[in-house]
């Protein structure tokens, strides 16, 4: 398995770790005690706010903590180049991801033309940013998988 | 894609082994780019870009047709239009 793949592995498990603990922090103390919040608009935009930041922060601290762990255990270096053939993987990737989450940011605006809650509309739109950087990861790995 | 349906065949492989049996690695640093898209080149997986190519083809001192080899019969493309040319001709 070469390091693009692995480091895509990693980067899913990142993904995961943070939505899932970040969905059931929020649940467990603010959700839980009041359903209300659930309506309130403060309450989604500092979520959205929040999430960001903690998800980026958490996935460098991750891939440095790989990047350790794999030079310990292969005895290898990172590849310090990123030629041709990663930049367009790279971009393959980012149209996947890129379609999705405007599929998801349709459905969104869908539920909420549906005269659905708007709690529904914001998880849709987490949901599908959190499956559009999963998919991302994945088409990469099928990508370097398959050559380009 | 299976060998006899490839569209650019590649001597890489060769060329390295006449180079005094140079390795992935050596082509790929002396070329700027990862082993594993020289590996992916050399499997017929990924086809590099025209600088990349010359690239190679500088490396092994050789022209760029001693590389790689088209094929226009196997082309995807090629078959596309000849398919197209065959259904206008029918009408």
């Amino acid at each position: 398995m070469g390091h693009h793949e692995k480091q895509s592995i990693v980067s899913i498990i990142g993904s995961v770790l943070v939505i899932g603990f970040y969905s059931l922090y929020v649940y467990r103390n603010y959700i839980q005690a009041d359903m209300e919040l659930l309506n309130d608009f403060r309450f989604w935009g500092k979520s959205f706010l929040y999430l960001i930041p903690v998800a980026i922060v958490v996935q460098i601290v991750i891939q440095i903590l790989f990047a350790i762990a794999n030079r310990i255990i292969t005895q290898e270096d990172l590849p310090d180049i990123t030629d041709e053939r990663d930049k367009l993987i790279e971009l393959k990737c980012i149209r996947i991801s890129h379609w999705i989450f405007i599929a998801g940011f349709m459905l969104a605006m869908g539920s909420l033309a549906m005269g659905m809650k708007p709690w529904v509309m914001f998880l849709i739109l987490i949901s599908s940013g959190f499956v559009a950087s999963l998919a991302s990861e994945v088409a990469k790995i099928i990508y370097y998988r398959m050559g380009a | 894609m299976n060998d006899e349906e490839l569209y650019i065949s590649n001597t890489i492989r060769r060329l390295r082994f006449f180079a005094s049996e140079m390795t992935q690695q050596e082509l790929a640093d002396r070329t700027g780019v990862t082993r594993q898209t020289i590996v992916a080149i050399e499997n017929g997986k990924y086809f590099p870009s025209l600088e990349l190519a010359f690239r190679i083809a500088h490396t092994f001192n050789v022209p760029l047709s001693d590389v790689f080899t088209y094929y226009p019969e196997n082309d995807p493309v090629n078959k596309k239009i000849n398919a197209r040319q065959v259904k206008k001709e029918k009408k």
